[in-house]
């Protein structure tokens, strides 16, 4: 398991080769998460992702690459389970939490505020 | 009778008159250095309206009011309403003619619509087709960020060389008779493209565009920038002065006198962290609130806009850039 020292070194590298990319080359923030989620899932499907989060801890799971890493994974072992379908049905399998979650809270919050922007 | 001169360049003849003209803005602008010379001052974003779209063109109609009052004309005296904004299909300005009631010409030339209502304003009065034309136009930071970047909830990092969308609106009462600043020249501008495609970039795509339209307008009247007690370009900011500036020099052409920015006036340095300020409304506010209140002889507006969609830039095509100059004395 990591440690304060770890996670804030590797979480912080992750953030900062997503500022560079931000920073200095034309990419918008769209293209930059989704190039972060993109290199989580190859991580995760080449099986180096995992050895990083028990390394750094929260440092590798709170960027968005462990999102990637988990779309990876769930695919993975529903296909191992299940076949070729499996890597449909599997993909949210780890992640649907986090999917769900963002969609009842929008939903909630878009009731209570009314947002205008 | 009006008549042209040069390549791109109007001369009115009867030199319309500004016969009475308001601005408003919203609660960063009120704090800025052009915050004391609006006539109305919005505390918050949302101005009570139920959206920021609302929002947008309560303040239109309201610098219209205000202007139409200070020349003492009602809205029957008007003839025409001519009206430009950011948003699709120019809502703002739509809406509000419904309000207005004038007959209505909706024109779209991104941030330069100030000059270019004001320019054809200029051209139906002093052709005689209408004895009181209204020109406006408006722009809201929200509005615009949501039109053109991201929703204002997403809280996207903007780079140094972005700039803050002005939330505000301009209008003015263009007259045949009457005391006030009067239109003297306008000069039309081509439309201009080298190659920017970040739509976070405007003052470099808009820089271009603003020295074409300078250079031509000197050449079509023979006059030099010396002749002005000041040439303000719209909205270009920090990033894209500079590009004017050494555009200017490489052509023998000296600005370093006189010529200023309105998206660099129109806030201080505490207040943003970027290039400065842009939208319809920077032009609208600076030249017809804080400009039109010094002690200034002939000024040359050259208000810039970028004729870019979010359409057109996620299909990876550069931003073209136009600028129209108006020539005010006063």
């Amino acid at each position: 398991m990591g440690t304060y020292l770890t996670a804030f070194l590797v979480g912080g590298t992750i953030c900062l080769i997503a500022q560079l990319l931000f920073d200095l080359t034309p990419l918008t923030p769209a293209h930059v998460l989704v190039i972060l989620v993109v290199a989580g899932g190859i991580l995760g499907g080449l099986g180096l992702y995992d050895p990083l989060i028990k390394f750094a801890g929260a440092g590798a799971t709170l960027p968005i690459s462990s999102f990637g890493n988990s779309l990876a994974k769930g695919a993975m072992a529903e296909a191992a389970c299940s076949g070729v379908i499996g890597i449909l049905t599997g993909t949210f399998e780890l992640t649907s939490t986090g999917v769900t979650a963002s969609i009842i809270f929008g939903f909630l919050f878009a009731l209570l505020f009314n947002p205008k922007g | 009778m009006t008549v042209r001169r040069g390549k791109q360049t109007i001369v009115y003849a009867t030199k319309p008159v500004f016969l009475g003209y308001s601005t408003v803005g919203g609660p960063k602008e009120g704090q800025g250095p052009a915050g004391s010379y609006l006539d109305k001052i919005y505390p918050d974003l949302t101005m009570g309206a139920k959206s920021f779209e609302a929002a947008e063109r309560q303040m239109m109609i309201s610098a219209i009011e205000m202007a139409l009052e200070k020349a003492s004309l009602s809205r029957s005296n008007v003839d025409c309403f001519i009206a430009g904004d950011l948003l699709n299909q120019i809502i703002s300005s739509g809406f509000s003619a419904l309000n207005i009631g004038a007959p209505f010409l909706g024109i779209y030339g991104a941030c330069s619509s100030f000059a270019q209502g004001i320019l054809l304003a200029g051209v139906l009065v002093d052709s005689g087709a209408a004895e009181v034309v209204v020109a406006a136009t408006s722009s809201h930071n929200n509005t615009a960020e949501r039109q053109y970047r991201y929703p204002t909830e997403y809280g996207a990092q903007m780079p140094p060389w972005s700039q803050h969308t002005v939330t505000g609106a301009g209008a003015a009462v263009i007259a045949a008779r009457g005391q006030g600043p009067r239109l003297e020249l306008a000069t039309m501008g081509r439309v201009m493209d080298l190659g920017i495609k970040d739509p976070l970039n405007m003052g470099a795509a808009m820089a271009p565009a603003a020295a074409d339209t300078i250079f031509t307008h000197m050449e079509d009247t023979g006059r030099k920038p010396d002749d002005y007690d000041l040439i303000v370009t719209g909205d270009l900011g920090k990033v894209g002065r500079e590009i004017v500036m050494e555009l200017a020099q490489r052509q023998g052409c000296d600005l370093s006198r006189n010529y200023r920015d309105c998206g660099e006036l129109v806030y201080s340095k505490g207040q943003i962290d970027n290039a400065g300020g842009s939208g319809c409304a920077c032009s609208a506010i600076v030249t017809l609130g804080m400009l039109f209140s010094q002690n200034y002889k002939r000024i040359l507006v050259v208000a810039t806009g970028a004729m870019h969609s979010p359409t057109s830039c996620q299909q990876g095509e550069n931003i073209p850039a136009i600028a129209h100059a108006i020539s005010i004395e006063f």
